[in-house]
């Protein structure tokens, strides 16, 4: 057994911080293939030595890593530092983020190749993967808020990239705050962590969780909370803010406003898991509350159903994408919540690969439709970019679940495990990720056929080579020149994430899911491991694969595919007619079931309606009203004041006496009492 | 030489106002030869960081002298932990608010603004280093002076309003410390603090001089409802006296809870600690809401400020629910460092801040928010420093601005989870008012031609931001060598607050 190099560590860290600072600060300088190098060069060198952890960690024979690099404060017995915690599960993590970034990185070459945020833009996606690493690596609850708020920074910079468009800018500032109501629960989670178990170090946390069955929170006289069960709440309210879990889910849809390669590094693969990637650390403390874990089991689910169905009536084909993620973060949390901790860390795996490249590909597409991102004005791309269309099948048939895509191995595996767990809500959970798969499959396959089926929807007007300037569209679905496949940059990071989606799945179901890979770093108990009993009848991934064909969620998906098949393909008129026939529906699912109105009215205009109130009834009637008042209250006996000083000197000598008598007397009563 | 580190920094700033003043208006040798002494200051403070050891005595580098032998009334100066960092603070301040000064009091008696400037500063550094309660009594009524004059001569339109409420309300209440502490003499026959602190009161006593102290450091830090003298004083005052004013003056308010009502009245202090943590949660929620809808810029940084210093005074008055109920004096310690740094953190962040307004308004002379807008298009710079700044102020992690919010929090839950849960709630008001803020004035398309005229930040500017900045990440990064120096001091303080006088 050996130690991984705390160098290395250091290395993997800091070398997209050094990219992010000299494309910054020095953009101007090394100009826009000097910024793209340097950031390219430090999410590299980040890459590959998280792939030589992992390596180290699961074949080199490598201990588990855990030491602090530095002291952040030491205040009595309380510690909190900077330190890295590198087991099986973050060294996955790193890896999954380092190489996603790494892709999204070089696709960006292509993809902002026109935009004049070109450096910033470079700048701001290698700060993100430090951010990033410092959160899956760090080794105390500091640290890792550290990380959860600095990804959450990025991702406020990167949603308000283009900020003249007012609709960035309130996204961006949507996202923020909804996220810092997340927050909110989870300082206090940390908090609680503090007081129960003082310490803010993971290990020793979780050394002591077992004391916390005894302990209680004293809530009014005669209500006792399980103290576990509050760390687990409240620590779920922040992965519900980033992980944008009902009802935080709002700020996701909105931050497609962002440039599309951050759509899928940020908003997709890898920040938007962070809260995943949280429970299943804190595995140790949350398989103390089956009641937190039961509210963490219906959030979850709820999610992974009723987002999805908003997913169906979108247009926009970043939307849908980004209502699928939305869904798909809720079948993660769904496992978390039956303790399938390994499962939803799978899910997030594979998924952070099809789901970067479902993005990349539709980013793909933009360009090719000259940002125009209305599904309605495309169609009959696939001849037209063939590498796009069969790289984007391979996403699409992994997020459905398609037996042997890797996403059938992480979603099938959590669909029948919430199927064989009893916990309360798991029924109720069930059916909703179980016809989940049903609505994954509407929307997904409703996305290929609108964007790559059928007859184009677009119209070609050639501008005889005088409008360059293809942002300037002025009629939506008309284009200058007609669409055609997107450079190598764009379509080589498409094909080096299908690989994956494709393949991972198959290879590493087996330890992943069914063994024991993640070792100690994933704690479940014996009565909650669903996986387990799941892995007495795992006869190997190729088994797995043939008998998925006959399982529920794979005639769910076929539905979907026949159904979408026939209404866009064979009879488009078709789609116009449903949606007139079920109106109140679609209306509800139009209005994302008023989740942004009802916030908007209340919280934002509410809070700006009592903010107002307070300070003219607050500040200005009361207190200064009182100031004002006294004051002139002292203006009116100054003046009485100044008739007394009438210059005569009976007056004055009168007032001595009268001042001369009140001394003595007062004297006199204070020293009898 | 180092036996009288203290005296000089308190007079080098003050006599160097003199010959500042003798240069005249005309030319820049008035400006050359404040700036010198600030930076002066500011070096002698660094020597007094490297002088100070962490493991000495409670007090060090101490200074006496007879000054008003009848009275038993000392010149006597000394320094902890918390007074090192406080000084820093000022002197720190102090050469910022000069550079910042530079071009922009040029027309309007350069001389005389520095010559106040550097007044202030040695005023300040008084406070923090005198001993004797007298002694800090006058330096802290003193200090009003050049700040009265700060906002009376280049202020705004209102100014004459502004100054006479500002100086009626702190005056008001230093009246009150005045008569508590003429009261202590009358018990203790001197005003040495020290002995104040040891001195026995009963419980009916200390009540009453528990609030004459309450009014006093109230008003100046300041809370819920004597606060509404800060943002008219900050509305009129010129940049730099909005500076001096948030990051140093405020300062005074808490450092006085720390040294007078914390030590000498501990009872009554802890037995209306429940009162002053409500004051301190009030703010939080109430002046947070207040903030968000502010139409000047001034303003709601001044609102901000004060929603900030909540957290002060939250953290200070916790440790006695921790140390007295709970006997819990980690809890405590995390507190009252949470509740010092964050007066730190809120030295440089709001501090900025107000530069970063001042940097706005010398360009378009208006605060109102409507005025501006998309100055990231034509002032990238300045959009950086001020998104960063502002991030600061939302207390994100790696700035300053989270350290004692973060203590304060954590302690606060070890106290009362309830307390910790309405002090949380500024992540999202706090959030909301600073980046709503940033949405209107930094992000969006350009609003106005004045604004499309806008240059960028010169090098002075970007000198006086990147300093704050470089303070801001420095603690937010790394806050162990702060705690470490105020360390020993605040264990020291906890641990006299557990122990009754009565």
């Amino acid at each position: 057994m050996h130690q991984l190099s705390t160098s290395i560590l250091l290395i993997i860290v800091l070398a997209p911080l050094a990219g992010a600072v000299l494309a910054g600060f020095f953009g101007r300088q090394i100009g826009r293939a000097g910024a793209h190098t340097v950031t390219i060069l430090g999410v590299g060198i980040a890459c590959a030595l998280s792939f030589v952890v992992l390596y180290q960690l699961v074949w080199g024979g490598a201990a588990n890593y855990n030491q602090d690099i530095y002291t952040w404060f030491q205040i009595g017995k309380f510690h909190a530092s900077i330190g890295f915690m590198i087991d099986r599960l973050s060294a996955m993590m790193m890896v999954v983020v380092t190489f996603v970034s790494l892709m999204v990185h070089i696709y960006t070459i292509g993809y902002m190749a026109d935009d004049d945020g070109y450096t910033r833009f470079f700048s701001y996606i290698a700060l993100f993967t430090f951010s990033m690493l410092m959160l899956v690596m760090s080794n105390n609850f500091m640290q890792l808020f550290f990380g959860w708020e600095a990804v959450g920074l990025v991702s406020y910079l990167l949603i308000g990239f283009y900020y003249k468009r007012p609709s960035a800018i309130a996204a961006n500032l949507k996202a923020f705050l909804v996220n810092r109501v997340g927050d909110f629960g989870f300082v206090l989670g940390i908090g609680a962590v503090l007081y129960f178990l003082g310490t803010l170090d993971y290990q020793a946390a979780f050394d002591h969780a077992p004391s916390l069955v005894e302990q209680t929170l004293q809530i009014t006289q005669h209500t006792h909370w399980s103290a576990a069960t509050v760390i687990a709440v409240l620590l779920f309210i922040g992965a519900m803010g980033k992980s944008a879990q009902v009802p935080l889910h709002v700020w996701l849809p909105d931050s497609m406003e962002g440039p599309t390669p951050i759509s899928a590094l940020i908003h997709a693969a890898t920040m938007v898991t962070a809260g995943i990637y949280m429970v299943a650390r804190m595995s140790p403390i949350y398989e103390l509350s089956t009641t937190a874990l039961s509210l963490v089991l219906v959030i979850g689910a709820t999610g992974a159903f009723f987002t999805g169905l908003i997913g169906i009536v979108q247009n926009d084909i970043k939307r849908v994408i980004a209502y699928s993620t939305l869904s798909q973060l809720g079948y993660m949390t769904a496992a978390l919540g039956i303790s399938a901790y390994a499962g939803a860390v799978y899910h997030l795996m594979t998924h952070a690969f099809f789901k970067a490249l479902l993005f990349l590909g539709a980013g793909s597409v933009i360009i090719a439709m000259h940002h125009e991102q209305d599904m309605r004005y495309m169609g009959g791309l696939r001849k037209r970019m063939p590498i796009t269309y069969l790289t984007m099948w391979i996403g699409s048939l992994a997020l459905c679940g398609v037996p042997f895509f890797s996403g059938f191995y992480s979603k099938d595996a959590i669909i029948e495990a919430v199927g064989e767990t009893h916990r309360w809500g798991a029924t109720y959970a069930y059916y909703c990720v179980l016809f989940g798969a049903l609505v994954t499959a509407l929307y997904t396959f409703r996305l290929m056929h609108l964007t790559f089926h059928g007859k184009p929807r677009y119209k070609v007007v050639e501008s005889h080579g005088h409008d360059h300037d293809v942002h300037v569209h002025h009629e939506p679905g008309v284009l200058s020149h007609p669409p055609k496949e997107s450079p190598w940059v764009v379509t080589v990071p498409l094909i080096l994430l299908a690989i994956p989606s494709l393949l991972i799945g198959y290879f590493t179901a087996g330890p992943m899911l069914y063994g024991t890979w993640f070792g100690k770093a994933i704690h479940v108990q014996e009565a909650h491991d669903v996986l387990a009993e799941m892995a007495t009848h795992f006869h190997g991934a190729f088994r797995l694969g043939l008998e998925g064909f006959t399982g529920w969620p794979f005639v769910l998906v076929v539905l979907g595919f026949a159904i979408t098949t026939y209404v866009y393909i064979f009879n488009p008129p078709m789609a116009g007619r449903i949606q007139r026939m079920l109106k109140p529906v679609y209306v509800v699912l139009d209005r994302k079931f008023w989740f942004d109105e009802v916030y908007q009215a209340v919280f934002a205009r509410g809070g700006v309606k009592l903010g107002r109130m307070l300070w003219k009834a607050g500040d200005h009637t009361v207190i200064d009203g009182a100031i004002d008042g006294s004051a002139s209250l002292v203006q009116r006996i100054a003046s009485g004041m100044r008739r007394l000083q009438s210059g005569y000197l009976y007056h004055y000598a009168f007032a001595m006496i009268l001042g001369l008598i009140l001394l003595l007397g007062g004297f006199w009563w204070f020293g009898h009492v | 030489m180092s036996n009288h580190l203290l005296s000089l920094l308190i007079w080098l700033p003050m006599a160097g106002a003199i010959p500042v003043l003798i240069a005249g208006a005309r030319g820049s040798t008035s400006r050359w030869i404040a700036l010198s002494v600030a930076v002066a200051t500011f070096i002698a403070s660094v020597f007094l960081l490297v002088a100070y050891r962490t493991d000495g005595p409670l007090m060090q580098l101490v200074e006496s002298y007879p000054w008003i032998a009848s009275l038993h009334v000392n010149y006597a100066l000394g320094v902890d932990g918390i007074s090192v960092a406080l000084i820093l603070l000022t002197t720190f301040v102090g050469v910022l608010v000069i550079v910042g000064a530079w071009d922009v009091i040029k027309d309007n008696k350069p001389h005389q603004y520095m010559a106040a400037m550097l007044v202030l500063e040695g005023l300040l550094v008084g406070v923090f280093c005198a001993t004797d309660a007298l002694l800090f009594y006058v330096f802290f009524e003193a200090m009003l002076i050049p700040m009265f004059i700060l906002i009376g001569i280049w202020g705004g339109p209102r100014r004459v309003y502004a100054t006479l409420k500002f100086f009626i309300y702190t005056f008001l209440g230093s009246i009150f410390m005045l008569i508590g502490l003429i009261y202590l003499y009358q018990k203790a026959g001197t005003f040495d603090m020290a002995t104040l602190a040891a001195l026995p009161l009963t419980m009916k006593e200390q009540t009453w001089l528990f609030f004459a102290f309450l009014i006093a450091f109230a008003i100046k830090i300041p809370m819920v409802p004597v606060h509404t003298w800060l943002p008219d004083a900050h509305v009129e005052a010129p940049t730099g006296g909005s500076v001096v004013l948030a990051a140093v003056m405020l300062k005074v308010g808490g450092y006085g809870f720390l040294r007078f009502s914390l030590p000498i009245v501990p009872d009554a202090s802890a037995h209306y600690a429940w009162l002053v943590i409500v004051l301190s949660l009030i703010p939080i929620v109430y002046i947070g809401y207040v903030a968000l809808v502010q139409e000047d810029m001034k303003k709601l940084v001044a609102y901000s400020s004060i929603a900030h210093m909540g957290f002060v005074t939250l953290g200070m008055f916790i440790v006695f629910m921790l140390v007295r109920d709970l006997h819990n004096f980690d809890a405590a310690n995390l507190a009252m460092q949470g509740a010092v740094v964050q007066m730190m953190s809120h030295g440089f962040v709001s501090g900025a801040m107000f530069s970063c307004i001042g940097v706005m308004y010398d360009r378009l002379h208006t605060r109102r928010i409507a005025d501006y807008g998309g100055m990231v298009n034509v002032m990238p710079w300045f959009a950086f420093f001020m998104v960063f700044f502002a991030m600061a102020n939302v207390g994100l992690p790696g700035t300053s601005g989270f350290v004692g919010e973060f203590m304060v929090i954590l302690a606060s839950f070890s106290a009362n989870p309830w307390i910790a849960l309405v002090a949380a709630f500024t992540l999202i008001i706090g959030a909301g008012y600073t980046l709503w803020l940033i949405k209107r004035v930094i992000w969006g398309d350009v609003t106005s031609d004045k604004v499309a005229a806008m240059k960028d930040i010169n090098g002075r500017e970007a000198f006086v931001l990147g300093a704050f900045a470089l303070a801001v990440l420095v603690i937010g990064v790394w806050p162990q060598p702060l705690v470490h120096l105020m360390g020993g001091s605040i264990d020291h303080l906890v641990h006299q607050l557990a122990i009754s006088k009565t």
